[in-house]
């Protein structure tokens, strides 16, 4: 084996910046390597990232989790999305998470296969990655990911697996999230109410392929939705139907997701802070069990632990766990 | 004694069509010279799919698998000399069905031939391009609406036509059971019918009925095979009479022709297929009430590349023999009577009407395409078959048992026991294109074009237009792209990712050995090996590939595949993008010298130093080249064994440094 080309995490950030496809593709494959070698790299490199992206005050980023049960056309509807997106002259990130095999360890993403997107698009990006066994519809390199692609491009996509009615993680990477059903499928709802499925902020009924279909899915839905109001949705949710396939409703879609994001940017700094201190918490939960965290003083110690980690200059999760860990492990030792 | 009164026999076709229309109207008339009794038109991969000879997806694919045909003076070409009224054309189209219609009514009509004595087939069924062959454009519903424009058009003009096929044969090829092959071509037609019935008066519908002809596979298991067809004419009735209402026994008959079986040719003695073609052609000869009305048989050297004239005369002669030599056509039905043929019809009839009541369930064939139902029974039974055949249960000879062979004198010279098309065919078509292109009239053909485009938008039957569009002299390429602006494009579900493979198989510590190899690479890279899965081209034959993507995920790869029509531009944007160690390319078309090594200049110049492995139909001369240009493997039909493929995957990872 050769040796591994030296990264320059800095100067990798500034090609991610400047999107330059190569930097994007080898930080990706950076922030998936999960070897203890490859931590303090992923870390410099989200952290630089974070410094770049605060030099420039574009409004990079945006972060659009779509959620729903399998089948609904998630995918697809994300293809339309990105479509739409740069049609208006936005450029896309797209991270398309889908199950690995228990048995195997392999998975099959399948994802690129309902884009066909074009290749000589500079301003679009795709990467599939596999749960590697990890629950709640995302990837262990999910955040960092999101991360990366939203320090290159206007808006960042992450399409989860759907196969649970868990998916709650997505919560903690997107900005916005949007739940995908399809017409007439109540017992979304039903988990809804039930708390099962954290209420979106975006609800898109897909599939709604005609004018009498679509209308038929949005009334029903309203009557529903009535009801959740009870359980604490604070405004209206907003209701799309959309059909990936005539491309009915993308372009409302896009704009209720713009409204929200309106909506939540004197909120967004401390939502993807809120974000960032989960991921840490996962991250040190993952490597040090109950263990560590009973060992560093319990849950909320922990968390203002995080906090102030975080807060130093040039932190990330990655770098803000090692110190955690380097804590844990000396508290071991004494 | 008085001569035996024998039947007439079926019509003879060899499907055929390569290079030109020059090229290929000299072909035809050999064929019918030796006696062939009616035409079957091969059409190239751009003109399947809507593309002009000089689109950048058509590179590499012009006159590779049939003939291009671009505009009406290929049309005049290809039957030069040849009297439309006394042909009986067959022709493989689909996705651009009524255009090809269109071409053949308009070139009849400048010739003074009376449109209505034409006689032929288009096959017009999509649902099996989706399952299988992937020459699909448009989604299904607007598909369906063509597919109906083309019956509707031709019972009332054009009644001797058979509108549409409906194709159980490419099911087969996909992997399908007899009884899966039953089902999804009768659910198919259902849905075509259900259709026509809300597109057509009341009184010509049990005409339309009438006009539903099938197009079938026939398997090495002749007599389960003949027990389908069988099967199919019981199964046919029943839809008619109970579904339709057609009671007129000449409208609810069951019509088919038949290509027999080209999967189970085998590369390693190839000799051997002239054998099993002649089998499997019993299983449609044989039944005198199954009888198909149509035969076209493979050559024997199909799997080794494109045959020559001389192989496919060796089929036709075979067809003769049965026809003319035996005394088969001298007796009623064989069968009639007999307990165990009637028996095993019996049990296939029945699971495939269970299956034909699922499909319904599940809100009909357009539906299951859709949410990918049929695609993923498809593929689970293709990986059950080449399980089967891998772990010797199912016995192929000269392939997995009785290997040994003498060396045989009708390979001795492999590059020549094949057919190849001149490269410069391509260019010489896109000269000819663009002079055509050049001697029209500009305003005829804007005209034609928004005529079309009207008519499309406004849900009106799309023929009257085109044929117009053929008289003005409107291309391939311009008669689809107006098409895909009304209907846009479509991408088929592939079916592998919620296929299972089966289990239990005998190689089970093959893939647990290559499931650790594997686990112990994603600790020494940082992340789990991933494979991208291409298939560049027009080629849509993606069995091969989706077999080769779940095996991979079967053994622990992280496995990327984007479904068919990628061009070598799209695939090594993903493998940057994806970040993959390794890339798995699929090619039947004849096309991979150019595709293969697009993909290597490409990541070349993209700076990707990532193995390339090859598939496909490959000759021996170009598998060289491609070793020769940088490919790390190529594969063809001999390498049945998967988990063999895998090892050899696995070993090229590990050779690699982490990405």
């Amino acid at each position: 084996m050769r040796p591994e080309p030296t990264i320059d995490p800095r100067e990798l950030a500034r090609g991610v910046r400047a999107r330059d496809k190569a930097s994007i593709a080898r930080a990706l494959n950076l922030v998936e390597d999960r070897r203890p070698s490859a931590r303090a790299t992923v870390g410099a490199l989200l952290g630089a990232l974070r410094e770049e992206t605060r030099r420039d005050d574009a409004p990079r980023g945006a972060r659009v989790g779509l959620t729903g049960p399998p089948g609904v056309g998630k995918s697809s509807l994300a293809a339309a999305l990105a479509r739409q997106l740069r049609r208006d002259g936005r450029s896309v990130g797209i991270v398309a998470i889908d199950p690995s095999s228990v048995k195997s360890g392999g998975a099959l993403l399948g994802d690129r296969a309902r884009m066909g997107f074009d290749p000589t698009d500079n301003s679009l990006f795709v990467r599939s990655l596999a749960t590697g066994g990890e629950a709640g519809g995302l990837s262990w390199s999910t955040p960092a990911a999101v991360h990366v692609l939203g320090a290159a491009y206007d808006v960042v996509l992450v399409e989860t697996t759907g196969v649970g009615q868990t998916e709650t993680d997505v919560r903690h990477v997107a900005d916005t999230v949007v739940l995908v059903i399809q017409p007439g499928s109540g017992d979304v709802l039903q988990f809804l109410k039930a708390g099962v499925m954290e209420i979106p902020d975006v609800l898109a009924v897909n599939k709604a392929d005609h004018e009498e279909l679509a209308r038929r899915a949005l009334a029903d839905l309203r009557g529903a939705l009535h009801s959740l109001s009870v359980v604490g949705a604070s405004r209206e949710l907003p209701l799309v139907a959309t059909s990936a396939s005539t491309g009915r409703g993308v372009e409302e879609l896009v704009a209720a997701i713009d409204a929200h994001h309106a909506e939540l940017a004197s909120r967004l700094a401390e939502h993807r802070a809120d974000g960032e201190r989960a991921w840490t918490t996962h991250l040190f939960v993952r490597l040090h069990g109950e263990h560590g965290v009973t060992t560093l003083g319990g849950r909320a110690a922990l968390l203002d632990a995080v906090r102030d980690e975080l807060a130093k200059d040039g932190a990330s999760a990655p770098t803000a766990c090692a110190a955690l860990s380097a804590r844990f492990l000396s508290t071991m030792q004494a | 004694m008085s001569e035996p009164k024998r039947e007439r026999p079926w019509i003879m076709r060899t499907y055929a069509g390569h290079s030109t229309a020059r090229a290929s109207n000299e072909l035809y008339r050999t064929n019918l010279g030796k006696g062939q009794t009616g035409l079957s038109v091969a059409f190239d991969l751009p003109t399947q799919t809507g593309y002009d000879s000089d689109h950048p997806l058509a590179r590499g694919e012009v006159g590779k698998v049939g003939v291009p045909v671009s505009h009406l003076g290929d049309m005049r070409t290809l039957f030069d000399g040849l009297p439309l009224e006394r042909m009986n054309t067959s022709m493989t189209i689909n996705a651009t069905a009524p255009w090809l219609l269109a071409l053949y009514v308009a070139l009849a009509e400048e010739r003074g031939e009376n449109v209505a004595e034409l006689r032929g087939t288009t096959q017009n069924d999509l649902v099996k391009e989706y399952l299988s062959r992937g020459t699909y454009v448009f989604a299904p519903e607007p598909s369906l609406k063509l597919t109906t424009d083309v019956v509707a058009y031709t019972v009332e003009k054009v009644p001797h036509w058979n509108p549409t096929n409906v194709c159980s044969y490419h099911l087969q090829e996909a992997g399908a059971t007899p009884v899966q092959e039953l089902a999804y071509a009768l659910s198919t037609a259902i849905a075509l019918l259900d259709s026509a019935r809300a597109r057509v008066p009341a009184d010509i519908f049990p005409e339309v009925v009438g006009r539903i002809s099938f197009f079938v596979n026939a398997g090495i298991r002749f007599v389960e095979e003949l027990c389908k067809m069988r099967a199919f004419t019981v199964l046919w009735e029943r839809i008619c009479k109970e579904r339709y209402g057609v009671t007129d026994e000449k409208l609810t008959r069951f019509r088919y022709g038949v290509q027999v079986n080209s999967l189970g040719l085998t590369e390693p003695q190839p000799e051997n297929n002239i054998v099993r073609i002649v089998l499997e052609m019993l299983a449609v000869t044989l039944s005198k009430d199954a009888r198909a009305r149509a035969v076209q048989l493979p050559a024997w050297n199909e799997a080794l590349g494109l045959p020559r004239p001389w192989d496919q005369q060796w089929s036709l002669r075979a067809q003769q023999i049965l026809a003319f030599e035996t005394d088969l056509l001298e007796h009623e039905d064989l069968f009639t009577g007999s307990v165990v043929v009637e028996r095993e019809v019996k049990a296939l009839a029945d699971a495939a009407w269970a299956e034909v009541e699922e499909i319904e369930r599940r809100g009909g064939v357009i539906r299951a395409v859709e949410s990918g139902y049929l695609k993923q029974r498809l593929v689970e039974s293709n990986a059950a078959r080449l399980a089967r055949i891998e772990r010797g249960e199912q016995v192929v000879v000269g392939v997995n048992r009785f290997v040994e062979s003498e060396p045989s004198p009708l390979v001795e010279n492999l590059d020549e026991a094949i057919l190849t098309v001149d490269p410069a065919v391509e260019a010489e078509q896109i000269a000819a294109l663009n002079a055509w292109r050049k001697q029209r009239d500009a305003s005829r053909v804007e005209a034609a074009l928004r005529g079309l485009k009207d008519a499309a938008s406004k849900g009106e039957n799309v023929m009257p237009a085109s044929i117009a569009a053929a008289h003005a002299g409107v291309t391939t390429g311009e008669w689809a792209a107006a098409l895909r602006e009304v209907f846009g494009e479509y991408r088929a579900p592939t079916g592998v990712a919620g296929a299972s493979m089966p289990s239990a198989t005998s190689d089970a510590t093959r893939v647990q050995a290559l499931r650790d190899t594997l686990t112990g690479l994603e600790a020494r890279f940082g992340r789990r090996p991933k494979l991208l899965v291409g298939k560049p081209g027009l080629d849509g034959h993606s069995n091969g590939a989706e077999q080769i993507a779940i095996k991979a995920r079967d053994v622990g790869f992280d496995v990327v595949y984007e479904g068919i029509r990628v061009t070598p531009e799209q695939l090594v944007a993903s493998a940057l993008e994806e970040g993959v160690h390794l890339i798995g390319l699929s090619i039947l078309s004849g096309s991979h010298l150019v595709l293969a090594l697009d993909v290597l200049d490409r990541l070349r110049a993209a700076g990707l130093d990532v193995p390339v492995v090859v598939g496909g139909i490959i000759p021996d001369a170009d598998a060289k080249r491609l070793l020769a240009a940088g490919v790390a493997r190529v594969y063809t039909p001999k390498d049945f064994e998967l988990s063999r493929i895998m090892e050899d995957l696995v070993a090229l990872v590990a050779e690699r440094d982490a990405a």
